[in-house]
């Protein structure tokens, strides 16, 4: 199969679909690679390092378009590129059918196959070809950048001869791929980095990263990522109200705001209000990653750069990945090049558009002149629902007495009926054995009794000495051979001798195994 | 020669260290101390029976003693520690066979005072003086104690040899059992019975009691062979801490016969040791003690799960690079680390990792290994700090936030399916959820399934590769390759 990349048509795109890297692993899945002449340009590669790796480079888009099975792009396609597709050519790019109705309709009305980048499934399989989170990881990284040489100031701490210097302090708003990433980039520029999300569960992945969780004392039942394919779901007025008050204690004190929160398929939530603009610091920036879709904060332009009155900076580029185009491109262009992997089982250049396979019937949109999307639910799911809480929590404080109450009349029920049936059978054998008997059970039971206190305190770890230390006691049976050596009988003195022979081996090894064990034990 | 009080008093004594010996291992700093506790109670008691009433052919009692003390020293300053289970094994089979000894013992004892005519019994001193102040009821109980005694012992016996047999790989250890089954355990058992009334009763076996006796111990010989050779390898931690039980409850009720409440109290401490680390280990497997006892495991509802996708191999330089730029790291040990004897090398693989920075920890399931707290013991052994070694329990939570989890030799306890098939042979088992942690590098010979021969659907995950090899020598392969 002919497979390609046309030079990016979108004003100021400087991502290519295919590199040179990926193209040389495409050609060892059987597969031809072309190329437009200048489409890795702006990304940093050129015609000439397309052709070392044995990629055909064609002058103009059209030729292209016509040559080729496969259309790798970045970007949607535009009308006019979309008119050239025909049946049997496949296209690959991003294109949100979700938003864009239309322009999906008018594709597969050419009968194309296409492939939605942005609409791989999110599951774990799928992961290579998650064109999104690689996007999103660069997009936050570069955010980050971008804060940073549009802010006055050091990120890190430092004391200097000079005089000290403060560290920033970053708050990153949604703890997806671009806010984590964002969250790395920042602390490992040394700043202190605070971030929110609405998902509890990832109050951990961010403390992982090195970033505090933003608490809420809120305590409405949390929604669970796991449901919605681990996204963010709209909150409820009151989550909300909470969680802005919460920002407008943290707006005076935070130096960079990195917002990052989207909901699919919806505009970007309004969490960074202009008040809160108004009492940030002069020389804060904020950067706002969601101004694609409205912005996260109020006075956000999309595609610009803006200083509000209070001299704060609101960034609201939505090229983010494009700004670092080599490294974009060549994540994307693997990205491309897995799905590839995934498209061609046999390895022999020949695509099967396997619509059995969840991954590859997620990301289809259309597939023969039919509109296929949205996909039905995967057979997988994305991520393992949690568990659901124990309910304990929600019981009213009477409640919990009276369970309590009621556990405590349990048990001692158990405990006292248990007590009775063995009173009862201790009587039961008192009432017929002879009071020299009695004696020796009453020790008996009373040791077992005690046994079984001091076991259960046992750590699980010491558990193989305890085994050596209670066979080593039980050569305590010794005993009762040296009362038996005394016997004028000679086959009891001989057996009684090896008796006192065997179980004083089992004592001696036994104490001396244990000893050798546990002198072992050693804290670090 | 001390009265019978100070010996008394010298056994309650005794019996306080030996207590105090056994509750001392509630940690490891006071383990230590509880060692000696038992040491000077062993000869505390020794002691006093030495000087005791009863006792005599001293210079006999003292040179076995010397001969057993320096076969006892080379035994175990020899072992390795990896030899633990089929050490403890072994050991328990010479309790069992002592108990059945002084068991006969007793009885020929019996026999002799019962020929002396009354005048001459009163001049008896000893066991033998003992058993002439009997009444007949207490002659009968007696009689039950004695042979309850010989029949423990002889179970004990033969189950601990056939438990070593296993441990140290000279007898196969599958479980298997002869056409019959537990029928066969069953009507030996009855058989048991009969032979306890015939013995008791005294209905016709008048002159033939050893005769009774003998056929009892064969029948014994045999239910403790049949019995643990029906059970299988991964059961083995239950069984060994049975057997351990089954020793205390020898000696208790040989302290029964000879009427000592020294044994009486150190049989009972024993027995129920051994029955509360049966109970543990069963539950740790969420099995019934009768189903481990009754061998091989539990029968299934339904056909196990499919499992989809395949095993992926990874090379040591894989495992390497992953390891360099993993953060936490757990390392979960199983029977194969100690089969590899692979503990000194994930020691030095432990110590490297630390010196990087990294946070190294181990997670020790409770039926690891072929005896409770085996991989603990193999792992002081080596050098690992015990305070990075923790239970299931402590470090369950924690695999979602670890970056690489290593299984070494371990399959069913870190199998999903005792969680997600409730079909699974092994459903319900309380398992190391090593699968949430993301990546699971598993140590392992071959693909073949473990001793459970239970398919694990870990090494199918997505997040799972396999490092195909012997266990040491995989590891091995790894230090020379971590940064």
């Amino acid at each position: 199969m002919k497979i390609g990349a046309p030079r990016e048509v979108a004003q100021g795109e400087a991502r290519v679909a295919l590199t040179p890297d990926s193209a040389l692993q495409l050609q060892k899945l059987g597969h031809i690679c072309l190329v437009e002449s200048g489409a890795g340009k702006a990304a940093g590669f050129d015609d000439d390092s397309y052709r070392a790796a044995g990629v055909t480079v064609v002058p103009t888009a059209a030729e292209l378009w016509a040559a080729l099975d496969v259309i790798v792009k970045v970007r949607p396609p535009e009308a006019d590129e979309a008119a050239q597709l025909k049946p049997g050519k496949t296209l690959i790019s991003f294109f949100y059918p979700g938003q864009r109705g239309e322009e999906l309709a008018a594709i597969s009305a050419t009968g194309a196959n296409v492939i939605a980048m942005d609409m791989v499934p999110r599951i774990s399989r799928a992961q290579k070809m998650d064109a999104l989170s690689s996007m999103a990881n660069i997009a936050g990284y570069r955010a980050v950048i971008e804060a940073g040489a549009n802010f006055g100031r050091f990120f890190t701490g430092q004391v200097t001869a000079a005089g000290k210097v403060p560290p920033a302090r970053v708050l990153v708003i949604g703890a997806g791929v671009a806010g984590l990433a964002a969250i790395g980039a920042a602390t490992s520029l040394g700043a202190i980095t605070l971030a929110f999300d609405v998902r509890p569960e990832v109050a951990e992945q961010i403390e992982s990263m090195g970033a505090q969780f933003v608490y809420l004392d809120f305590s409405e039942e949390q929604q669970d990522g796991a449901a919605t394919g681990g996204y963010a779901a709209p909150s409820s007025p009151e989550f909300r109200d909470a969680q802005l008050k919460k920002f407008r204690e943290l707006a005076p004190t935070v130096d960079i705001v990195i917002s990052t929160a989207l909901i699919p398929g919806r505009d970007a939530p309004v969490l960074w209000t202009k008040d809160m603009v108004e009492a940030m610091r002069p020389g804060s920036v904020i950067v706002d990653l969601a101004a694609e879709r409205g912005g996260n904060c109020e006075q956000t332009v999309t595609d610009e750069k803006i200083v509000s009155p209070g001299g704060v900076t609101i960034i609201g580029y939505t090229d983010f990945p494009s700004r670092m185009a080599a490294q974009s491109s060549s994540l994307y262009a693997s990205n491309i090049r897995h799905m590839l992997f995934d498209l061609t089982p046999g390895k022999d250049g020949v695509i099967v558009h396997n619509m059995e396979d969840d991954v590859i019937r997620g990301a289809t949109i259309a597939f023969e002149g039919q509109v296929s999307f949205p996909p039905p639910p995967p057979k997988i799911k994305a991520i393992a629902a949690q568990k659901p809480k124990p309910k304990a929590e929600e019981l009213t404080p009477e409640q919990k007495r009276a369970k309590d109450v009621a556990t405590f009349k349990a048990q001692t029920r158990s405990q006292v009926t248990n007590l009775i049936v063995a009173a009862v059978v201790l009587i039961a054998v008192g009432a017929v054995a002879p009071a020299s008997f009695m004696a020796h059970f009453t020790v008996f039971v009373l040791a077992c009794f005690i046994g079984f206190q001091v076991i259960w305190n046992v750590s699980h770890s010491l558990h193989t000495p305890l085994m050596a230390v209670t066979n080593a006691i039980s050569g305590i049976v010794v005993v009762g051979a040296m009362l038996q050596v005394g016997s004028s009988s000679t086959i009891v003195m001989v057996l009684a001798t090896i008796s006192i022979l065997i179980a004083s081996i089992n004592i001696v090894g036994g104490f001396l195994v244990t000893r050798r064990m546990l002198a072992m034990f050693q804290r670090s | 020669m001390f009265d019978t009080g100070v010996v008394s008093a010298a056994y309650l004594s005794a019996a306080v260290l030996f207590i105090l010996s056994l509750g001392g291992l509630s940690n490891q700093e006071s383990a230590k101390r509880a060692v000696w506790y038992g040491i000077a109670g062993m000869a505390l008691a020794v002691l006093a029976t030495l000087v005791g009433p009863g006792v005599a052919n001293l210079p006999i009692v003292a040179g076995t003693f010397a001969v057993a003390a320096v076969i006892g020293w080379i035994v175990a300053m020899r072992v390795q520690m990896t030899e633990m289970p089929q050490l403890v094994a072994a050991l328990h089979s010479f309790v069992g066979l002592a108990a059945v000894f002084i068991g006969f013992n007793a009885h020929f004892e019996l026999e002799t005072v019962n020929a002396l005519d009354p005048a001459a019994r009163e001049s008896l001193t000893g066991f033998a003086g003992l058993l002439a102040h009997k009444t007949p009821v207490e002659i009968n109980i007696l009689k039950v104690e004695e042979f309850l005694g010989i029949f423990i012992g002889a179970v004990t016996f033969t189950g601990s040899i056939v438990a070593f047999g296993k441990l140290a790989g000279k007898l196969d250890g599958k479980a298997k059992k002869l056409p019959g089954g537990h029928v066969l355990n069953a009507s030996a058992l009855l058989a048991t019975l009969v032979l306890l009334m015939m013995y008791v009763g005294n209905i016709g076996v008048e002159g033939r009691e050893l005769t009774v006796l003998l056929a009892m111990s064969a029948l014994a010989l045999f239910i403790g062979f049949h019995l643990v050779m029906g059970i299988g390898g991964a059961d083995m931690p239950v069984v060994v801490s049975m057997l351990n039980s089954y020793s205390g409850w020898a000696a208790a009720a040989i302290g029964f016969t000879l009427g000592n409440d020294l044994l009486i109290v150190t049989g009972a401490l024993v027995g129920s040791s051994g029955a509360i680390l049966s109970y543990i280990m069963c539950k740790a497997m969420n099995r019934s003690f009768v189903s481990v006892i009754l061998g091989g495991f539990g029968g299934t509802t339904g056909p196990a799960a499919e499992i989809e996708g395949e095993q992926v191999a990874i090379d040591a330089d894989g495992v390497a690079s992953a390891l360099n730029e993993a953060d936490s790291i757990i390392i979960v040990p199983g029977y194969g680390m100690a089969v590899a004897q692979a503990q000194q090398t994930v020691s030095e693989l432990t110590r490297k990792l630390r010196a990087a920075g990294k946070k190294v920890r181990f997670a020790i399931h409770p039926v690891a290994g072929r005896l409770p707290g085996h991989m603990n013991v193999l792992l002081a052994e080596a050098r690992v700090p015990y305070d990075i070694v923790l239970e299931m329990d402590e470090i369950n939570d924690d695999f979602p936030s670890t970056d690489v989890v290593i299984v070494i030799g371990s399959n069913d306890i870190v199998n999903p399916a005792a969680q997600d098939d409730p079909n699974s042979p092994i459903a319900g088992m309380p398992v190391l959820e090593v699968w949430k942690a993301k990546q699971v590098f598993v140590s392992k010979r071959g693909q073949g399934t473990g001793y459970s021969g239970i398919e694990n659907p870990l090494f199918y995950k997505d997040n799972t590769r396999m490092f195909y090899g012997d266990a040491k020598v995989a590891v091995d392969s790894l230090l020379g390759k971590l940064a």
